[in-house]
């Protein structure tokens, strides 16, 4: 690809004027490739004027720079007090209480290696990520190939807003949602009562909870996540479809030989993201039915932290826990998009 | 708005099928029935818990003592929830400070997400790599819980509602959709300003900004809908029942099956059901998102197709 970079008018001089504008405008400004083009052009240019050309747009991005590095990039030297024995009583000022707090080196890891509970926790955080990843996954991808297939605009828009309502909801309701039909004074439980039967109590029966965990994962999700999906297939050229066609292709095969080799890098893209936050299985959510069906089937990572943490201030115990999980976490971004790179997919970043 | 498979020829109707191109086979009595059956099945597991939900809301106490809980078929309608909920009393000020801290927090995102975005859109400026580097590498990594709650404990943000704003002010991913749409902007019309002498400030304002208005839409939608969900933060960090969000008092109600402060007379012995009240709140929590994000939903795929296309 070529580009015209912006903001050298004498090319503009030049050319056509429908050659600097239309669709192809977007793409070259934001693509990598012209970054050695750019970088070569404004490196002429002196530093003190660029400075002064680029003062403001500098100044715009502060407010959010601030903000992400007080609340994002500061807390992670936070995470000393994992080497400590941090004591809390000390001052509610974060920085005297580490500057009073003893050291204790690896002490709080080798308690947390030592902790049933807290392998307990992973292995739950691995069966709910491995749980959602095989029944939650193809859904979207589903919902999206369906959604595409029906051709009046209407009933599409109708159904994409209806399927794309329970994202916007919030944990809380989502969870209420769901005990108000299979809780104990659910709506199922109810009827059944009303025939003659026993009443049930899907909520707190631990055994079901993690099939529970997903089916409300893809109650409030599934619907919204067929948006990457959908504007993939848009994107897919018709006139394949057509060629595929003349060459005698049904519409399965249709579906086989062109649908799917254009969704392929959203779903490898899409793997990449949920693989490499894999630790990462619904926090809030668990945390909002922990005490109903008990730490034993709701304890994930997270909520481990939660527990010791906030609720038990140990705080230095439950940093040394976040912090096995943040970097076991970028390992896990980390090696996910090397896999995709082996396969040839793009993946999160570029190399 | 939505490119099918083969381009839509002309508008006949709003209802009616596009005409299928010569190629396509007319599909199959039993393909229709199996597709309307899947997506039909699909959003009516979306609609009925909703329906049951605000059906219940407004049953009388009479109907809900008949069906033996959940309300399927409504028999009668009356507001009497919603009024006592509403007439001042836990919910109504846990339902106004939702409000308070959903418009306040949004308006402020929504100016440092548009700054920041601004300011990273024009490609080759000055330090933009370093900066999109330093915010994007958060998208990587979170500095964890613990040190955060400590932070905020420092900062002594704790029993302020700036704790529930600040901390979660800024979504990277927001600000990368918004500056992927502000790139697609023809650099033409902003150099033209600029070349009459219009500053950033002003070029944002009158131009970028109108041009946006979509992807603003969208990301509006995104802020507001996270504050008014939120209700983590407001469990760690306020210890004051009083200043507790409408979720919050929700998890109460529902989850705990606690009747609202001041309603428990009406419950025992009025005509009020307390099972009413529940679905009620319930039905004050989703009503604002159910009300506004069938409004921006048409701009939903531009917002993120630039943003997936473009992070």
């Amino acid at each position: 690809m070529s580009h015209t970079v912006p903001g050298t008018p004498r090319t503009q001089d030049s050319a056509p004027p429908e050659a600097v504008d239309g669709p192809a405008e977007p793409a070259h400004a934001t693509g990598t490739g012209s970054r050695p083009a750019k970088a070569a052009a404004s490196s002429k240019v002196p530093f003190r004027r660029r400075l002064r050309q680029d003062r403001t747009l500098i100044l715009m991005t502060v407010p959010a720079l601030l903000l992400v590095l007080v609340f994002n990039y500061v807390p992670i030297f936070g995470n000393i007090i994992a080497f400590q024995d941090y004591d809390p009583y000390v001052s509610t000022n974060g920085v005297t209480a580490i500057l009073h707090s003893p050291w204790v080196g690896i002490q709080q890891f080798r308690t947390v290696f030592a902790d049933p509970q807290f392998w307990h926790a992973v292995e739950n955080t691995f069966l709910l990520f491995f749980l959602q990843l095989v029944l939650f996954f193809p859904i979207p991808i589903a919902l999206a190939l369906l959604i595409n297939s029906v051709v009046r605009p209407r009933v599409r828009a109708m159904a994409q807003a209806i399927l794309y309502l329970p994202h916007f909801f919030s944990w809380v309701l989502v969870v209420t949602v769901f005990q108000q039909i299979f809780g104990g004074a659910g709506i199922i439980a109810q009827t059944l009562r009303e025939h003659g039967h026993e009443g049930f109590d899907i909520m707190t029966d631990p055994a079901i909870f993690k099939f529970l965990v997903t089916a409300e994962g893809i109650w409030k999700d599934a619907g919204w996540s067929i948006i990457v999906f959908l504007a993939a297939l848009a994107a897919v050229n018709t006139d394949l479809y057509e060629a595929a066609a003349m060459d005698g292709a049904n519409r399965w095969r249709r579906m086989w030989h062109v649908t799917m080799p254009a969704l392929r890098p959203v779903i490898a893209l899409l793997l990449v993201l949920r693989v490499g936050d894999a630790l990462t299985v619904g926090f809030e959510q668990l945390l909002l039915q922990r005490d109903a069906v008990g730490p034993g089937a709701a304890e994930v990572l997270d909520t481990f932290v939660w527990w010791t943490g906030i609720r038990n201030q140990d705080f230095s115990y439950a940093a040394a826990a976040g912090l096995i999980k943040g970097v076991v976490g970028i390992v896990l971004v980390l090696t996910a998009n090397k896999i995709a790179h082996l396969m040839g997919e793009q993946g999160v970043y570029k190399k | 708005m939505t490119a099918v498979m083969w381009k839509p020829a002309k508008e006949p109707g709003r209802w009616a099928a596009p005409p299928r191109p010569v190629w396509e086979e007319a599909p199959s009595r039993a393909g229709i029935t199996a597709k309307s059956f899947g997506l039909g099945l699909a959003c009516l597991a979306v609609l009925v818990p909703l329906w049951i939900v605000v059906v219940t809301s407004l049953a009388s106490k009479k109907t809900i003592t008949r069906a033996g809980g959940l309300v399927v078929v409504p028999r009668d309608i009356t507001f009497i929830a919603y009024k006592e909920l509403l007439s001042g009393g836990q919910v109504t000020r846990a339902a106004l400070i939702s409000v308070g801290v959903t418009v306040v927090g949004t308006v402020f995102s929504m100016a440092v997400s548009i700054l920041c975005a601004y300011g990273l859109s024009r490609p080759g400026s000055l330090g933009h790599r370093l900066i999109l580097m330093l915010l994007m590498a958060t998208m990587f990594f979170g500095a964890g819980l613990i040190p955060t709650y400590l932070l905020v404990q420092t900062l002594g943000l704790t029993d302020s509602y700036l704790a529930l704003i600040l901390p979660s002010a800024v979504s990277i991913f927001n600000i990368l959709v918004l500056r992927g749409f502000f790139m697609g902007i023809s650099p033409e019309l902003t150099d033209s300003a600029r070349i009459d002498g219009a500053g950033d400030f002003r070029i944002l304002w009158q131009i970028v900004m109108p041009l946006s208005r979509a992807v603003i839409a969208v990301i509006t939608l995104f802020y507001a809908v996270g504050y008014w969900s939120a209700w983590f933060n407001a469990s760690i960090y306020l210890s004051d029942q009083q200043m507790m969000p409408l979720q919050n008092v929700l998890i109460q109600l529902v989850q705990k099956q606690e009747i609202p402060v001041g309603l428990t007379q009406a419950v025992r012995a009025g005509p009020l059901s307390g099972l009413a009240v529940q679905m009620a709140v319930m039905v004050l929590a989703l009503l604002p998102v159910a009300v506004l994000s069938p409004f921006v939903q048409k701009h939903f795929k531009k917002g993120m197709l630039t943003g997936a296309v473009k992070g």
